[in-house]
């Protein structure tokens, strides 16, 4: 897919983006580094461990990550997670899916962008 | 011009973000990153304001963005290098808390690659500009201070001149007015003065008796006591004073004029209410003219004066503390007690620098005079370009660079010197320097003084020969020293005050020497003595062990040249080094080998009474089977019986060898008188 389709599919706007970091080769050559990036996974780990304070920042670095690429999709659902978290609660069980679904919809598309 | 890359310092704990940021900062900056608040303070405190902005996120592992701030507030930091806040925290709390903080700018998530790369610009501009204004203010408060000083040390050499008193009263009175103020305050918050307020009371009290100006000549310079009428007119001199600061038209509100005004009038006023002019009491007599008091006292006992000789620093206080020369207020003595060895020790330094206020004169009129000598922030960058060259080729070449003070007596180590020696980087008074004494060796310290001593302005440079430990392991090194000379107005001579040198390792160049001799006392090929050497060794032994006995075998191969030729020279190497091995495994402690030439050898022990024995096993060890099946050796032996002369002994052994190989080679024999006369 190009460009163009892979944004729509992360439910991410591809002109905010190209505005934003100016050359489709710079955008692409981020989105691919995406997967490498640990915030996910420290995210997930650190809420199975019951790490409150690490969660937030894994949370939050996620968020900003995917606020960064224009992953807006993967954005809004680490922000509510975020937000929670960053109350001092560890309930977000409820929103975790949604941030799980977005954040494979990201990963599988990535690797099916032409070039 | 070859301009460097500004460094740019980003703190975020996701490595995407940050090479994000880089990326659209582009080639155009030097970028460091940090992952977290505390590298990003590492980073800050090894680079300093080489750092030229730092772009910070809030929310991070170990130290947060915030506190990274605060950080640099406390070591002023922020001063000097502009920090841009990139966080997607949008709250007003945390923006707000930033920029109070003192961060310059704020960059929002999502990264927009032009609204970046601007702001980091502004910030640039805007902090250069600013540091630009401040050297130029910097330049001319420097200036104005300079000139005001060389004022009033113009001021206050008039009266001194006419006073016949030295040029150091002012100078002293300064420096002990400083100590005292400075100790006060460390002392007591009782007094509440600025650091400003303090220079300036130092400043002032040198026109503490610029009222002597008006006091007749006759009177002033009179040798020996004043009578009661002439007395009361010298003490007019402090009213006077006060009163021709008070009449100058301009500049009343000046601080420095209303400071100096205190201290001309009260500077005879006694804390118990018995001075003059005005009879004030304790601490209705201002604190400024209160320490000048004092000074002027402790200057006066210390100084030799027509009617009295100069009593020595320890005098002098005991007899203010004892209460001889006028009360004072007590909090003073208490401080006085407490500065005293300081006070002694930098009144001393400014006596002995031949810092007298006439250089100071001088060099006050020559900075004016070259503006361009004014510490502006472009002359410090120079010198501190100088330095990191000077830095860098010191590192190249493994020198310890340093240099040495004559007066305050002091050594100060450039760099990684004083940690390759172990030393602190600037030590006073170095000959009583444990580390130093340590490192260097007390005796080459005294050694290094003596010849800096002794170099002349024609012979500046001095060099010497011996072993320092670098890095705690003891190495050769060569200390080479220039002394510089600086020319001394009250002798009309070349002074040395101080001198640059460095600590060179030169074991390596000591290693060669030492492998050069090793090359000339033994055989490239087979690492014997050569046969020059062995006839040193016997003779030194011979001579060293008069009553012992020595035996001296000749060993040759059996038709060698036969192998040479059929197997060639490389393998008759290899049989030469195999029967100089077997010599050298088979022969007693006390002895030692060496190849004559060729394919001979010599072979040398102490005969303790069994050398037949010896010989046997000695010989059975070199006749093992070589290589080659047909190489074979021939043996020859004497002992010192015979002649402990070594030619002698050699030809001898030399024939019992040519006997053996006569006899069929393949063996050993002993000379017998038989083989003919040596």
């Amino acid at each position: 897919m190009d460009t163009q389709t892979f944004y729509k599919t992360v439910g991410g706007d591809y002109n905010e983006i190209m505005a934003r970091l100016m050359t489709e080769e710079r955008v692409l050559r981020f989105v691919r580094k995406f997967p490498a990036d640990g915030s996910y996974a420290l995210l997930k780990q650190s809420l199975s461990g019951g790490n409150q304070e690490e969660a937030f920042r894994a949370a939050h670095t996620l968020k900003g990550v995917a606020q960064n690429l224009g992953f807006n999709a993967l954005y809004e659902k680490a922000a509510a997670v975020t937000e929670i978290l960053r109350g001092g609660s560890m309930e977000v069980a409820a929103l975790m899916p949604a941030v799980d679904e977005a954040y494979k919809t990201v990963i599988d598309a990535i690797p099916q962008i032409d070039g | 011009m070859n301009e460097r890359k500004q460094k740019i310092l980003i703190v975020d704990d996701s490595e995407m973000n940050r090479s994000i940021l880089a990326d659209m900062l582009g080639e155009e900056f030097d970028i460091i990153e940090a992952c977290d608040g505390a590298e990003a303070i590492k980073y800050i405190r090894s680079y300093g304001v080489d750092i030229s902005l730092v772009l910070l996120d809030i929310v991070m592992p170990k130290m947060d963005g915030l506190e990274v701030l605060a950080m640099m507030n406390s070591y002023k930091w922020i001063q000097d290098i502009p920090v841009i806040m990139i966080s997607a925290e949008s709250a007003s709390s945390y923006i707000g808390r930033a920029y109070e903080l003192g961060a310059t700018d704020y960059v929002q998530r999502p990264f927009d690659a032009t609204v970046v790369y601007r702001r980091v610009m502004n910030a640039l501009m805007l902090y250069g500009k600013q540091k630009k204004l401040m050297g130029l203010v910097e330049d001319q408060i420097y200036k104005k201070e300079k000139e005001q000083s060389l004022l009033i040390n113009i001021l206050s050499h008039i009266v001194e001149f006419r006073n016949g008193e030295s040029g150091l009263h002012v100078l002293h009175i300064y420096t002990m007015t400083e100590i005292i103020l400075q100790t006060l305050l460390k002392m007591t918050d009782k007094y509440k003065l600025t650091p400003e307020q303090v220079s300036l009371i130092a400043t002032a009290s040198a026109l503490h008796d610029i009222g002597k100006i008006a006091i007749d000549d006759k009177i002033l310079n009179k040798p020996g006591k004043f009578t009661p009428e002439e007395f009361e007119i010298m003490k007019k001199h402090a009213e006077y004073g006060a009163d021709m600061l008070d009449k100058i038209p301009f500049y009343k509100n000046e601080p420095l004029l209303k400071v100096a005004k205190e201290i001309c009038r009260w500077h005879h006023e006694r804390y118990d209410g018995k001075g003059y002019p005005d009879g004030l009491k304790g601490d209705q007599i201002p604190i400024s003219a209160q320490v000048v008091a004092l000074a002027d006292v402790y200057d006066a006992l210390t100084s030799e004066r027509v009617y009295k000789k100069a009593y020595t620093h320890d005098e002098a206080i005991r007899m203010i503390m004892g209460g001889e020369c006028g009360t004072f207020n007590p909090l003073l003595m208490n401080v006085l007690e407490f500065a005293a060895a300081k006070i002694r020790n930098e009144l001393r330094v400014n006596s002995l620098s031949g810092n007298s206020s006439k250089d100071i004169n001088r060099i006050t009129r020559e900075i004016i005079s070259h503006s361009e000598l004014t510490a502006s922030t472009r002359t410090l960058d120079l010198l501190e370009r100088e330095r990191a060259k000077y830095k860098f080729i010191a590192t190249m070449s493994k020198e310890v660079v340093f240099e040495i003070y004559r007066e305050p007596a002091m050594i100060s180590f450039l760099d990684e010197g004083s940690s390759i020696l172990g030393v602190d980087t600037s030590i006073s008074n170095p000959l009583h320097d444990r580390k130093l004494a340590d490192c260097i060796g007390k005796a080459n310290l005294e050694k290094l003084y003596e010849l800096i001593e002794g170099a002349t302005q024609e012979e500046p440079i001095i060099s010497f020969e011996c072993d320092v430990k670098f890095n705690g392991h003891k190495r050769r090194c060569r200390i080479t020293v220039m002394t510089q000379y600086y020319y001394n107005e009250a002798t009309d001579g070349y002074q040395y005050e101080s001198a640059v040198g460095k600590i060179e390792d030169i074991s390596e160049f000591y290693n060669r020497i030492e492998a050069l001799e090793i090359a000339a006392t033994t055989d490239n090929l087979t690492g014997l003595l050569n046969h020059n050497y062995v006839k040193l060794e016997f003779e030194r032994c011979c001579s060293e062990q008069p009553d012992r006995k020595f035996a001296l075998a000749v060993i040759d191969m059996d038709d060698f040249k036969h192998v040479n030729d059929v197997y060639g020279h490389l393998c008759g190497d290899e049989i030469l080094k195999t029967l100089a091995s077997r010599i050298r495994e088979a022969l007693p402690k006390n002895g030692f080998a060496g190849r004559v030439g060729g394919d001979e050898f010599v072979a040398i022990w102490a005969d303790d009474g069994n050398v037949q024995k010896e010989a046997d096993r000695i010989y059975k060890q070199i006749s093992k089977k070589f290589d080659i099946e047909e190489a074979s050796a021939s043996m020859g032996i004497a002992t010192t019986e015979i002649s402990r002369n070594y030619d002698a002994l050699f030809r001898c052994s030399d024939k019992a060898m040519y006997a053996a190989k006569e006899k069929g080679k393949k063996r050993y024999c002993f000379y017998t008188p038989e083989l003919g006369e040596f």
